[in-house]
């Protein structure tokens, strides 16, 4: 309070640039807007919803985000760079049909398989990776075609068959929790894999490779960047994730077949969106793409938990998404607008552009 | 046209591995299958020529289509001809709403209705609940669309083919339709030569929006039953078969006509593979490397005309 009374009684000039403290700042970026908005939620919840603010609350609603958490993190690294990958749940679906197949017609252990697996998936990002940097199509293009090419051979190699009959202890461990805290043992994996994200992302000389590389491809590889095998290397780390995911999601309901996973790629993309990465490349963070992972996640089981229909939730990721990017842009074209308003009373002579 | 022999190649392959392939009643089954596709290729194109995409049609059509159950079980006698201006009008109207997302937010069009998607298929599946029309609530004039052949042809594939031909010379000789190509050759150029990009953009996404429509219309005439999960996961198949067809998701290449090729090829495939008896678990993979090769001799054959440019260029020095 005392703060903003001596700024108004400073004898600056109106409008004279002043630079907001660092909290100020921090507390104007959208990841921390976001970050307030989830809080909000969050206590508005446990406030109106019955059972919400319990420990089983939480086990459930963070088993429920461990796919998209997970293949939101290589995905933001790949979209900070301006490309995308829609190929991440097909790549799952592939390499749970694999674990199905391996663990039904072969006698090798279940980490062997496991193994394999995760290379499956590295193997299905490394042809992404090629064809996108070795030719130069557009990621776009080539991922939608893996999309349907990965799940097609997810139908090849298992058919419409599904294997279940998986270890136990494993299937267990999937969904089993730490004591009584509701937090499930797995999160422990993930916290790790985000951090590893993170500090590649935000602290590494290769993360800030990558918004170079968003920012300005040309500019990157004047500066040195070696363009082509960055961006081949994220699209491999993708299909490994993608494959951790198949691996997870086929232990978690204890089944390998097709489908598994179909259509997650829209979910993590609208998570990732949400969570303030720009699809142009460039910028974003991963505490944002966390919360918007656990924004929409936190909004959908609350509402489910309210007894609102599951055929409505959809609507909720759409309307989250769409504001997310609609509101900046809003609110720089109101800016934009008081800006030129401001240029041309000030000048009125200045004659009209155009 | 590299789709067209591709689909000659397919039918004469299948035919000499299966001759029932071309036996009257399998043709008008192969004509029934394109039909609704081809129109929501065409509709695909349109926005895909512009650099943009609308990942909504899926819900758009579910919405349509749902609502066709819903104006016969409110107007039982209401005219045929009613149903495909409401729909392609409430088609129309949710395509705008994302040309107008799309030009006013200046965010890329796969964002928008990507989110547009969610939220449409929300609004229906509330809308619909667990309720269902079948074919035998509506009209019967309405149903024999899909059944009654003129000159050999299912009245519903007339349409089709209708509306790509009034889309194609659109696109191919109107101002506004070369506009659309401009605008996705080069969004920046084509504002400094004077196009109203958002204008256009507009129309582009309302347009298809009212073919979506259009299609959604058929789907209720050709298919048993609609409700709220009608037309889920449609959106990738049409921006594949547009894409097959030759239109780049980069803007400014491709015609509707290619696209239209493209979801003949895609949808003949899966009667080939019956009619051949290859094992149908193939079908998808096989999709997935016509996309793949699409666009992989779309790059190679503009890397060759880079190369070519240059080479003339230099000779010209």
């Amino acid at each position: 309070m005392t703060d903003t009374a001596t700024r108004r009684q400073s004898p600056l000039p109106q409008g004279a640039p002043t630079r907001p403290s660092a909290l100020r700042r921090a507390a104007r970026r959208p990841d921390t807007m976001l970050f307030l908005v989830l809080v909000g939620v969050v206590i508005a919840a446990s406030a109106v919803i019955v059972n919400f603010a319990t420990t089983v609350t939480l086990g459930f609603l963070l088993v429920g985000i461990v796919p998209v958490l997970l293949l939101a993190m290589p995905m933001t690294l790949i979209i900070v760079t301006g490309e995308i990958d829609l190929s991440v749940a097909s790549t799952a679906g592939l390499t749970s049909a694999v674990m199905g197949v391996l663990w039904r017609d072969t006698d090798l252990g279940i980490w062997t398989i496991i193994v394999c697996c995760l290379l499956v998936g590295a193997l299905c990002g490394a042809f992404n990776g090629l064809l996108i940097t070795g030719l130069g199509v557009s990621s776009l293009a080539v991922t939608i075609g893996t999309l349907a090419l990965f799940r097609g051979l997810a139908l090849v190699v298992i058919g419409d068959q599904k294997v279940s009959d998986f270890p136990a202890d494993l299937t267990r461990l999937a969904t089993q929790r730490i004591g009584d805290t509701g937090i499930p043992v797995v999160m422990l994996g993930v916290a790790v894999v985000v951090a590893v994200f993170a500090v590649v992302l935000h602290q590494t000389s290769f993360g800030r490779t990558l918004y170079a590389l968003g920012f300005s491809p040309e500019a990157a590889r004047f500066v040195g960047v070696r363009v082509g095998a960055a961006k081949f290397w994220l699209f491999v780390v993708s299909g490994a994730v993608s494959g951790l995911v198949g691996v997870y999601w086929t232990l978690r309901f204890a089944s390998a077949g097709p489908d598994n996973a179909t259509g997650l790629e829209l979910s993590v993309i609208a998570a990732v969106l949400l969570g303030g990465v720009s699809i142009f490349g460039g910028r974003g963070t991963v505490f944002g793409v966390v919360t918007g992972v656990l924004l929409i996640g936190t909004v959908t089981y609350a509402l489910r938990l309210a007894r609102v229909d599951e055929t409505t939730l959809p609507i909720v990721t759409g309307v989250l998404l769409v504001l997310s990017v609609v509101t900046p842009s809003a609110l720089g074209w109101a800016r934009e607008k008081r800006r030129l308003s401001r240029l041309t009373t000030s000048s009125p002579a200045a004659p009209a552009a155009g | 046209m590299p789709v067209a022999v591709a689909l000659v190649t397919l039918i004469v392959v299948t035919w000499l591995i299966n001759d029932q392939f071309l036996s009257a009643q399998s043709v008008k089954d192969l004509m029934l299958n394109a039909t609704i596709l081809v129109i929501l290729a065409t509709a695909q194109a349109v926005v895909l020529i512009t650099r943009n995409v609308d990942l909504s049609v899926g819900a758009i059509l579910g919405m349509v289509a749902f609502s066709v159950g819903a104006f016969f079980e409110a107007a039982p006698q209401a005219p045929v001809a009613v149903i495909f201006v409401v729909g392609m009008l409430l088609g129309g109207l949710l395509g705008a709403v994302n040309g107008a997302l799309v030009t006013v937010a200046k965010v890329p069009a796969l964002v928008i209705t990507l989110g547009t998607m969610y939220a449409f298929r929300g609004i229906l599946s509330t809308w619909a609940g667990s309720k269902q029309y079948f074919s035998g609530d509506n009209p019967a004039s309405f149903g024999r669309l899909s059944v009654e052949t003129v000159l050999g042809l299912p009245i519903i594939t007339l349409i089709a083919l209708a509306v790509l031909a009034v889309v194609a010379v659109y696109l191919a000789f109107r101002r506004p339709g070369r506009d659309l190509y401009a605008i996705g050759s080069d969004p920046d150029a084509a504002k400094l030569f004077g196009i109203r990009v958002q204008a256009r953009v507009l129309l582009a996404f309302t347009a298809c929006g009212a073919l979506t429509g259009l299609a959604g219309v058929l789907y209720a005439s050709r298919y048993n039953s609609v409700g709220a999960l009608t037309g889920s996961g449609l959106e990738l198949d049409v921006v594949a078969a547009a894409v097959v067809g030759g239109v780049a998701i980069s803007g400014g290449v491709g015609t509707v006509v290619g696209a239209g090729l493209g979801a003949v090829l895609l949808s003949t495939i899966t009667s080939s593979l019956t009619a051949t008896r290859v094992d149908k678990f193939w079908q998808q993979a096989i999709v997935g490397v016509l996309i793949l090769a699409a666009v992989v001799v779309d790059r190679v054959t503009a890397i060759r005309r880079a190369n070519k440019l240059r080479v003339s260029e230099a000779r010209d020095d």
